[in-house]
């Protein structure tokens, strides 16, 4: 029995090891890794980019924007993925190249009639200093704040951004964009930020400094929640990842990524 | 031969990789800053989990305060009360609770109890109350399960014996029958309480995981299972080792109380 199953694992292992060799042969390969909010867009490109090419073939791995840089890094990934609004400093020695951007818009529920804030009320909404939205020309309700969790590509980006952010301890915390949007949705007094991707129209984006979270505004450069999305690279790309990379930032990759909720990069 | 023996192996190697990967924080760190520090923020180097450990005993509590005495008196209603026949069809359909996938008890908690809470009783909605009643249900089959069948396992005897002696159905039901399997109702409620403690999915859903001590039924908070499920993807270094650090103290109180349900259980094997 045990010898039995020995021969097959033996034999799997064998398939296995053939398989690999095989690809690594005929074609191309290199993988790319990090910020999942990018990965769907990169998983997009790059079938786009091997149905055209098929001599190449790209691996897409999510793991957040932190191992983006750390792939890139050590060279487990040739290309890196981050979403953040600065590069950490031991990002220094990487190639690093702005292929989109993505608003972060603050969001309440529609039934809510504030519609604009300023950064600095932004700021002492989320510190907890404001409480109540009677405070800001609403209803008499406590402000039910909503926010991602400690690590999250999209917390530390509106954080850097709105600046000195201590989150207050009462903030309700989820873990995507997708369960901000329906917390907000289902509570009035609750206001959140999320992708400007995710909007839609069961939640409210809110003014900030005066202007929406829209593409024209971002392209516009008013409004301040912006975050660029990094491709990295050691050193100069190679060959195929450089032809991958000039694919992204090409009429037809950027038309995907802007009609998928993505902003240009230019 | 084999089989038990991986199973057993498994058993241990969590173990051994959990401590190996938590034990040193609690050095580093210091194990009362750990465990009775009131602030919880990684990136300020900050790690108390003293609001979380009280969360997760609300939440416990409070889904023991409703799963019990439901499935107690389940328990005792079909197989005092109900032909075996209704018992034989009912009791499986029960067991079936079990195996709904815990995001879809979340996934209803998010939807229809959380509003309802915040509507009628105020706060933010997602709350231990919200996560007390949704662990309140998941445990509903364990204790209906294992007390049924402690229940069931009373002779007849002593039942009969009751009734002869002149004494009421529901004094022979309260006084013989439910004294008689008192440790498997008690290793059922323990067994509960282990399963409550270690629920994750549906309780990040519902329960807000704000980080701070909790003052009512109403407020958010964060479990200790939440917060390793939440940070797990992102943490490195130091903030990683006391994510698992938080893994051991769970373990250890899980371990304890399987460790006093199979005693429990021991205990009212020798008495019957």
């Amino acid at each position: 029995m045990l010898r039995q199953w020995m021969s097959w694992a033996g034999v799997l292992f064998l398939a296995g090891v053939l398989a690999v060799a095989g690809c690594g042969k005929q074609r191309a390969a290199f993988t790319m890794a990090g910020s999942t909010a990018f990965q769907p867009f990169a998983e997009k490109l790059a079938d786009q980019y091997m149905a055209a090419h098929p001599d190449v073939s790209i691996t897409v791995q999510g793991g957040g924007s932190a191992v983006g840089v750390q792939a890139a890094l050590s060279g487990a990934a040739q290309i890196g993925m981050a979403d953040l609004v600065t590069l950490p400093p031991e990002a220094s020695p990487l190639k690093s190249l702005v292929v989109a951007r993505d608003g972060i818009a603050i969001v309440v529920s529609p039934k809510n009639p504030v519609t604009q804030l300023t950064l600095d009320q932004v700021r002492r909404i989320f510190n907890g200093e404001i409480r109540t939205w009677k405070e800001l020309g609403g209803d008499d309700h406590p402000i039910a704040v909503v926010s991602r969790e400690a690590g999250s590509g999209t917390r530390s980006s509106f954080e850097q951004i709105v600046g000195k952010v201590k989150l207050t301890p009462e903030a309700i915390i989820q873990d995507s964009n997708g369960t901000i949007r329906e917390t907000v949705a289902n509570d009035v007094n609750a206001i959140g930020y999320l992708s400007h991707g995710l909007l839609n129209d069961r939640i409210k984006a809110v003014e900030v400094d005066g202007y929406l979270c829209t593409e024209e505004s971002i392209m516009a450069g008013h409004y301040r929640l912006v975050r660029p999305i990094f491709l990295l690279t050691r050193g100069e790309p190679g060959a195929t990842s450089k032809g991958f990379l000039d694919y992204i930032l090409s009429e037809e990759g950027q038309s995907m990524i802007h009609s998928n909720g993505l902003i240009r990069a230019k | 031969m084999l089989v038990a023996f991986s199973a057993l192996a498994s058993l241990l190697l969590i173990a051994v990789f959990i401590l190996k990967e938590g034990v040193p924080f609690f050095f580093k760190y210091g194990l009362g800053h750990f465990l009775f520090g009131l602030t919880w923020d990684p990136q300020a180097g900050q790690f108390g989990i003293y609001p979380m450990i009280v969360a997760s005993l609300w939440v416990t509590l409070g889904a023991m305060a409703i799963g019990a005495p439901l499935g107690i008196a389940g328990a005792i209603f079909l197989n005092e009360f109900v032909p075996r026949s209704v018992l034989r069809v009912v009791k499986p359909t029960i067991e079936l609770l079990a195996g709904i996938p815990s995001v879809v008890y979340g996934f209803l908690g998010v939807m229809v109890l959380a509003p309802f809470i915040r509507a009628h009783l105020g706060g933010p909605g997602l709350s231990i109350l919200a996560a007390s009643v949704i662990l309140g249900i998941m445990v509903l089959p364990t204790v209906i399960s294992i007390s049924t069948d402690a229940i069931g396992a009373v002779p007849n005897s002593y039942r009969e014996g009751a009734l002869a002696l002149g004494a009421t159905r529901w004094q022979s039901v309260t006084l013989v029958t439910v004294k008689a399997a008192r440790s498997g109702i008690i290793a059922s409620i323990i067994l509960a309480m282990g399963r409550a403690l270690g629920e994750t999915m549906a309780v990040i859903m519902v329960v807000g995981n704000a980080v701070k001590v909790p003052h009512s039924a109403l407020d958010s908070a964060r479990t200790l299972t939440a917060n390793i499920a939440l940070e797990m993807g992102y943490a490195t270094g130091l903030h990683r080792e006391a994510l698992f650090a938080t893994g051991v103290v769970l373990f250890v109180v899980i371990m304890l109380l399987n460790a006093m349900a199979t005693s429990a259980i021991k205990a009212g094997g020798r008495r019957a």
